[in-house]
């Protein structure tokens, strides 16, 4: 490592430019369809990611519009009963696990490392295995629909009318193998995550220097993987009750319908915050750069967001206060859950602050973030409500909840989504998004939410149930869901808009340079679209906004030596970041695709034969036995 | 053909007993409370962008600090054990037995309707109805919630909040009308196709109105023969419900015996009028698809006469 190294890009002498092309040849990933199916570095993984999950996230969008459309009058017979129940599960399911998680996995796959000034991720064959068991399983679940197979217990399953006796068709037997099967997908982005943020930061990006987008990403992947096996665990054991005839959840045998909903929730209610984390990190960020300053209690957030996450753990009990638990036991569970107030509390008073006199640059993921604030306090608000106990035996189950869920689900997650779309779409693809189509976009998407959700308060009030396929008339709900449904379609267009800006910009929007919002933090030292290595040389990092300090003393420090003819990345210490040694990171390749296929084949056999266990296990072996092949010895030339 | 059963309010804002009236006295002050919250942090953050443009400076450190300890401790902790201390006070007092003891009613959630099960001291079942739950005014009831099949929930918002009712679990819920008033109930638990209209009625009677009811349901059917109960039992309706006093005894549908003193049809949906009646018998499915009622198209007189005997079950 050396001070004042420039970096390699820039530098006009022959030598320099032959060694930045030999290193981008290496990390080069191949072209063509058949090296599409090759690709591991975590650019290509994390933008196809964000894609999939955007493609999910309109499509279940879609679906919501038909079941506003079915419940803008009452008695009306636009769906049946049974297509409305198909629908709301898979909209459910969808927005749920193939959109709101892999889509906060997306961005931080593809930013986390280039924010802390890695090469790659720690194991980027882990990486691909991960998004084709999410492309495979995602899009099954989803075609269940027009094929007639989609489930129709609701996204949360609950036995026993998900059991074998009340859901004789495939429905169910699709949701149990393909969420289990999804959910491998997001334990390996995690575990991915967490080795890559601990073990290969740049050097000097001590744990207090890193930014808080990366704190976000760091507790949201511990909070995977202890949440994540929880519902694996009762995928499974219904998928067994289904299939193999166990009788774990049924009654008459002594098996327990309340299990499923503990183990549900125990992971159902650390997701919110799975989705929410990720979303308040990318807050933090686009505060920093759009005000030009640092955020105020870096210490107090990243204790707010762990404290996130171990509450989260503890709350389960909130979704099931109408089940007869004891009184006393949910009056506990009713103080946790009230305690996240605290540190959302502090994370929104600690961006006000930040943000009081700040001289902002108002564009569009600055609105967005304001967007978000307005909306997730109003969403956490109402979340104290209803971690009363007394209050949510009134409002549980009915359309005050989903008012809730969606202010802080849209308003707390999609809301910072699109920020960082437009925050981050520059470096992805090297153009700017239009500002223009931007505004209106958020404007649209601002009014229509609250059409859409603001109204849905009072309906669950004065007695609307949820997941109802319709109602009778003269309950003084048809014109409050009249509004709803028009909200909904604002909302929708407002969404439209930015999937056109962001086809259009990425077509032919303006050449956005390295550094286009003058960002501190590492991403945004590299090329826009970063290059295939990232960093020609790895950046070292002397203090928390090294881009910022860089300019003040004209000069940045970098890391010298790495080999120009293989894939190495710096391996640091945990703590303090000091250099520890260098990790060699393995090229394209094809086994993580192939070892997906077997492994989807397998688990959508199950739903037809449990033999597909053991030939799942045995051709998996197979594959993993490909993907491990040693490498043949590296040589220094 | 759909003509809604309409009377009834619904709503959790209109208490007509004690325990929702505790409910929805809390809900104003966290409604009041909530909103001045809103008010003051979007406020806040309103003003903290809007000085950029004047040229006002950063907070001092302290100043901050003195900011983010209040609204991001100091209030939130407020607030916990304000949340926490009315929840556990009114929790207990809304679920609670305490008040004067009224009659012990078994709930049964069953596919898509609700059954009414009235005990008497001992336990035994007095009456059976379905979809209309009597209450005396003033007394605390004993609702004994039960399914065999999936869960549901019972919720009359104007009265007290829902409760599950979960194979496996026999629940507790107590309702306590403070006057004669009649409210809807609905399932709050997504139980599969019929949930959407799955309504029920609660009415609340004086005791003497209540006990003269009950009488009436505890006794046999008001008919036993004619060519309408022929016509009932050869399309096979006896396999499903019962009519007490005769061979009709089946468990599957709502107990018929008393059937023409109900107010409503299917779960609350269709008002019980002879038209309906007979839509409901023949068309059943375009009314509620997916209800486990086979359609029954008879010839017309034989549905006459069945829907004649139909609407003698006093």
């Amino acid at each position: 490592m050396s001070r004042a190294t420039l970096d390699l890009r820039g530098r006009e002498d022959e030598a320099s430019r032959e060694e930045l092309e030999q290193i981008e040849r290496v990390w080069r990933s191949p072209p063509g369809f058949l090296g599409w199916f090759t690709h591991v570095n975590h650019t290509n993984i994390g933008r196809r990611f964000i894609v999939t999950s955007l493609v999910f996230f309109l499509l279940s969008g879609v679906l919501g519009l038909l079941m506003r459309w079915q419940l803008s009058g009452p008695l009306n017979d636009f769906l049946d009963p049974d297509t409305y129940n198909r629908i709301m599960t898979v909209h459910g399911t969808a927005m749920m696990f193939l959109f709101a998680i892999p889509a906060m996995e997306g961005v931080a796959i593809y930013i986390a490392p280039l924010m802390i000034g890695a090469r790659d991720m720690a194991f980027p064959r882990l990486n691909a295995f991960g998004y084709y068991v999410y492309l495979i399983g995602g899009t099954i679940f989803f075609l269940s629909l027009p094929l007639g197979l989609a489930p129709a217990a609701g996204w949360f399953s609950y036995v026993p009318l998900s059991g074998p006796e009340f859901a004789r068709d495939y429905g169910v037997d699709i949701w149990t193998t393909m969420i289990t099967f999804i959910e491998v997908s997001a334990l390996t982005a995690a575990v991915e995550l967490i080795v890559t943020i601990l073990k290969l930061r740049a050097p000097g990006m001590s744990l207090n220097r890193m930014p808080i987008f990366v704190w976000a990403i760091l507790v949201t992947a511990f909070m995977i993987i202890f949440a994540m096996p929880s519902v694996i665990v009762a995928s499974s054991l219904l998928m067994m009750d289904r299939l193999i005839d166990t009788q774990f959840f049924n009654v008459d045998a002594g098996g327990s319908a309340l299990l499923w909903q503990h183990l549900f929730w125990f992971f159902g209610h650390p997701e919110v915050y799975i989705i929410l984390l990720p979303a308040l990190g990318i807050v933090s960020a686009v505060i920093v750069t759009f005000t030009q300053r640092p955020l105020f209690g870096y210490t107090a957030l990243v204790l707010a967001l762990v404290g996130v996450g171990m509450v989260s753990f503890g709350l389960w009990v909130h979704h099931m206060y109408t089940t007869g638990l004891p009184l006393l036991g949910r009056t506990f569970f009713m103080a946790a859950s009230a305690m996240i107030a605290i540190p959302s509390g502090v994370q929104i008073y600690c961006w006000i602050v930040t943000l009081w006199g700040a001289r902002i640059r108002w564009a569009t993921p600055m609105l967005w973030v304001l967007g978000f604030f307005a909306i997730f306090v109003l969403g956490g608000l109402t979340g104290v409500m209803v971690a009363s106990v007394p209050f949510d035996r009134q409002v549980h189950d009915t359309y005050f909840v989903v008012a809730h869920f969606h202010y802080v689900l849209v308003g707390g997650a999609v809301f910072p989504l699109m920020a960082g779309l437009y925050y981050w779409f520059p470096k992805i693809t090297g153009r700017m998004m239009s500002e223009r189509l931007g505004r209106w976009s958020f404007a649209l998407t601002f009014v229509g939410f609250n059409l859409t959700f603001f109204p849905m308060h009072q309906l669950g009030l004065i007695g609307m149930p949820r997941r109802v396929w319709t109602y009778l008339p003269e309950r003084g709900w048809d014109w409050l869901n009249m509004l709803v449904t028009f909200g909904a379609f604002i909302l929708a267009a407002g969404f439209a808009l930015t999937a056109i800006n962001a086809i259009r910009s990425a077509l032919r929007g303006e050449a956005a340079g390295d550094n286009p919002w003058n960002a501190p933090t590492l991403e945004w030292a590299t090329a826009s679209p970063p290059l295939n290595c990232n960093f020609a040389r790895q950046p070292a990092v002397e203090d928390d906004h090294p881009i910022w300090s860089w300019e003040d003393t004209g000069q940045r420090a970098v890391v010298g030596g790495l080999s120009t003819t293989r894939r190495e990345t710096l391996v640091t210490t945990l703590l303090d970041a000091r250099p520890q040694s260098v990790q060699v990171l393995p090229g394209p390749t094809p086994w993580p695709f192939v070892t997906a296929v077997i492994t989807s084949v397998a688990f959508l056999g199950l739903i037809f034969s449990p033999w597909f266990f053991v030939i799942g296990v045995f051709s998996a072996f197979a594959g993993f036995v490909l993907w491990f092949w040693p490498r043949r010895p590296y040589r220094e030339e | 053909m759909i003509l809604a059963a309409c009377d009834g309010s619904q709503s959790a804002l209109d208490p007509g007993g004690p325990d929702a009236h505790a409910i929805a006295l809390l809900s104003q002050w966290m409604f009041a409370a909530g909103a001045f919250v809103f008010v003051v942090t979007v406020g806040m953050l309103l003003v903290a962008v809007s000085l950029g443009r004047t040229g006002a400076r950063q907070l001092s450190f302290r100043r901050s600090a003195i900011v983010v300890l209040i609204g991001g401790v100091a209030a939130p902790i407020v607030a916990i054990v304000a949340v926490a201390a009315s929840g556990a006070l009114i929790g207990d007092e809304t679920e609670g037995a305490q008040g004067p003891e009224g009659p012990e009613i078994v709930v049964a959630g069953r596919m898509w309707w609700w059954e009414f099960r009235y005990l008497d001291d001992d336990g035994e079942v007095i009456a059976v109805t379905a979809n209309e739950l009597h209450l005396p005014v003033g007394e605390r009831a004993r609702l004994r919630l039960v399914s065999d099949n999936v869960i549901h929930s019972f919720w009359a918002p104007n009265l007290q909040g829902k409760t599950d009712l979960i194979p496996g679990v026999e629940n507790v819920l107590f309702f306590q009308p403070d006057a004669p008033g009649t409210w809807r109930a609905q399932c709050a638990e997504f139980c599969g196709l019929q949930h959407g209209l799955m309504g029920g009625l609660v009415i609340a009677e004086p005791r003497a109105e209540y006990d003269a009811w009950l009488a009436g349901q505890a006794a046999d059917a008001a008919v036993t023969e004619g060519p309408g109960f022929d016509a009932f039992m050869d399309l096979g309706c006896g396999e499903c419900h019962t009519i007490r006093g005769t061979a009709a005894a089946g468990e599957a549908g709502p107990d018929l015996t008393h059937l023409a003193s109900r107010r409503t049809l299917a779960a609350a949906t269709l008002p019980n009028t002879p038209g309906n009646l007979g839509g409901w018998i023949t068309d059943t499915h375009s009314v509620k698809p997916g209800a486990k009622m086979p359609a029954s198209v008879p010839k017309p007189e034989r549905l006459h006469a069945l829907i004649r005997f139909l609407g003698a079950l006093e």
